[in-house]
């Protein structure tokens, strides 16, 4: 037997590949994160305001309050994750101190730093970041990311910008794939990444990392879209706690995630469920408002 | 051939397919009862527990499954799926009351034993029918804290029962799927393959 080694790339990525198939429910109380965990959430992300009220309230958005967080850690056994801002190496090191499972630097808060995001080798907790297409996602590996989703527009209901950015990276891989070996450094100077993880696409035809979909999802049928172009699972925010039922609306979730390949069975479990959260029509949003134009 | 299904409800049910398929066996995804039909052998995959216990009462699979193992199918769960296969699991949440099982092997099982993620780890293992230790990768890991009678130990670490065997039962608490160390995987469809 040999001795245990911790904090490992592989440990780190091995734990996404674990989320697969599954649904990460943001809460903002540990009664929300119960009703997730026994939805059958993957994980719970731990986070003040749900994007819908970030969005609606205004203001800075932060890591949440360490209490809370440890309210939620206490009361569930599936793993916890929490936000930080962009570039906050400080609120990362805070999250880790209090032994979040997985830390999201996310667009939704509000960035602190405009052109750096963390060096996420650093730590020993995985960290997952947005991604609107294929050279951003393979800029936040670079830095040590084990999970990539793609960003959406979070808060809104309206799926069309989590659609948009999967295509964008699923396209751009396909696109990579196609391209002869001698092309990839050229490849890596448009993309703006590095070229050691331009040739892991063109070898593999996909991320290194887990890749989930994000912001917008508001239904079984939406998170089944998802699934179905190409991803690996779904967040889903506002979208559960901003419906009229939130348990059987989280439960259709978890279930058409699995099912996704079944019309039958979706037919099934998107029936009753009372009404989503009420949606945004993206184009109305100004471009301040965007969450997703945020990160590079 | 073998003919092997792995439980695709959520987890690293993709890793295992490829394994069995780098191995040369058939493999087919089951998600639903019926899909079990024709299959040697059953592989319960890493992923949430929790999440995949819902997922077996909401599809009806619980029985399907025991029914699976008394025709003589073989069985193996990683990680979460040891806990799914286990008699006895300790560490649930509270408000689910006592959590499912298939109580398919004599165990008590303990959730996240050697902590949380940030103590996830990696190590060489030495296991009973193997030469040369195996990679091991722990993730928020299990361990089997009561070892039945009829329970074969195949591995231990750090005193704690880690991979264990009773008849067409196997179970580990680790992911052999993401090592590209094939050789459990092996192991597992010899057994299939084996007239019970």
């Amino acid at each position: 037997m040999t001795e245990a080694t911790t904090g490992t790339p592989a440990l780190k990525q091995g734990f996404a590949e674990m989320f697969k198939g599954g649904v990460i429910m943001d809460v903002v109380t540990a009664d929300q994160a119960r009703i997730a965990e026994a939805a059958g959430a993957t994980a719970v992300m731990a986070l003040e305001r749900v994007p819908a009220d970030i969005r609606k309230d205004g203001g800075v958005a932060r890591m949440s309050d360490p209490k809370m967080i440890k309210e939620i850690i206490g009361a569930v056994s599936i793993p916890v994750m929490a936000k930080v801002r962009i570039g906050h190496i400080v609120e990362a090191q805070i999250l880790q101190a209090l032994g979040v499972d997985f830390i999201d630097e996310s667009e939704v808060l509000t960035p602190a730093d405009d052109q750096y995001h963390i060096l996420k080798h650093d730590f020993k907790v995985p960290f997952v970041c947005g991604a609107k297409n294929l050279g951003e996602a393979l800029r936040r590996v670079g830095e040590g990311a084990s999970m990539i989703r793609t960003k959406g527009e979070a808060g809104t209901g309206n799926v069309i910008e989590a659609v948009r950015h999967a295509r964008t990276v699923l396209g751009e891989i396909k696109h990579i794939q196609a391209r002869p070996a001698e092309e990839l450094m050229t490849v890596a100077r448009d993309l703006q990444a590095p070229y050691e993880l331009v040739r892991y696409v063109h070898e593999h035809g996909k991320l290194p990392v887990v890749n989930f979909a994000a912001g917008g999802v508001a239904t079984p049928a939406d998170a089944a879209l998802m699934m179905h172009l190409g991803l690996d699972g779904v967040f889903v925010g506002s979208g559960i706690f901003k419906s009229d039922n939130p348990e059987r609306r989280a439960q259709a979730i978890v279930k058409a995630v699995t099912h996704f390949q079944n019309p039958e069975v979706l037919a099934e479990i998107s029936e009753d469920l009372g009404a989503p959260m009420t949606g945004i029509n993206i184009d109305d949003l100004i471009p301040a408002e965007r969450l997703a134009a945020r990160g590079w | 051939m073998a003919r092997v299904g792995v439980l695709a409800l959520q987890g690293a049910f993709r890793e295992h397919r490829a394994a069995l398929e780098r191995l040369g066996a058939q493999v087919a995804e089951v998600r639903l009862a019926a899909d079990l039909d024709g299959l040697h052998g059953l592989i319960l995959p890493g992923g949430e527990s929790t999440t995949m216990a819902r997922l077996m009462t909401e599809y009806a699979l619980w029985e399907p499954l025991r029914a699976f193992h008394a025709r003589g199918g073989q069985l193996w769960g990683t990680c979460a799926g040891a806990i799914l296969l286990s008699g006895e699991v300790q560490g649930a949440p509270p408000q689910f009351g006592r959590q499912d099982s298939l109580g398919l092997l004599d165990v008590t099982v303990q959730r996240n034993a050697f902590g949380r993620q940030i103590d996830s780890f990696t190590t060489g293992l030495d296991m009973r029918g193997l030469t040369g230790a195996f990679p091991a990768v722990f993730i928020r890991a299990p361990a089997f804290a009561r070892v039945g009678e009829g329970v074969e130990v195949l591995s231990e670490f750090d005193g704690q029962a880690v991979a264990v065997r009773q008849g067409r039962v196997l179970a580990t608490a680790f992911h052999p799927e993401l090592t590209g160390d094939d050789r459990l995987h092996e192991l597992f469809l010899q057994g299939c393959l084996t007239p019970a």
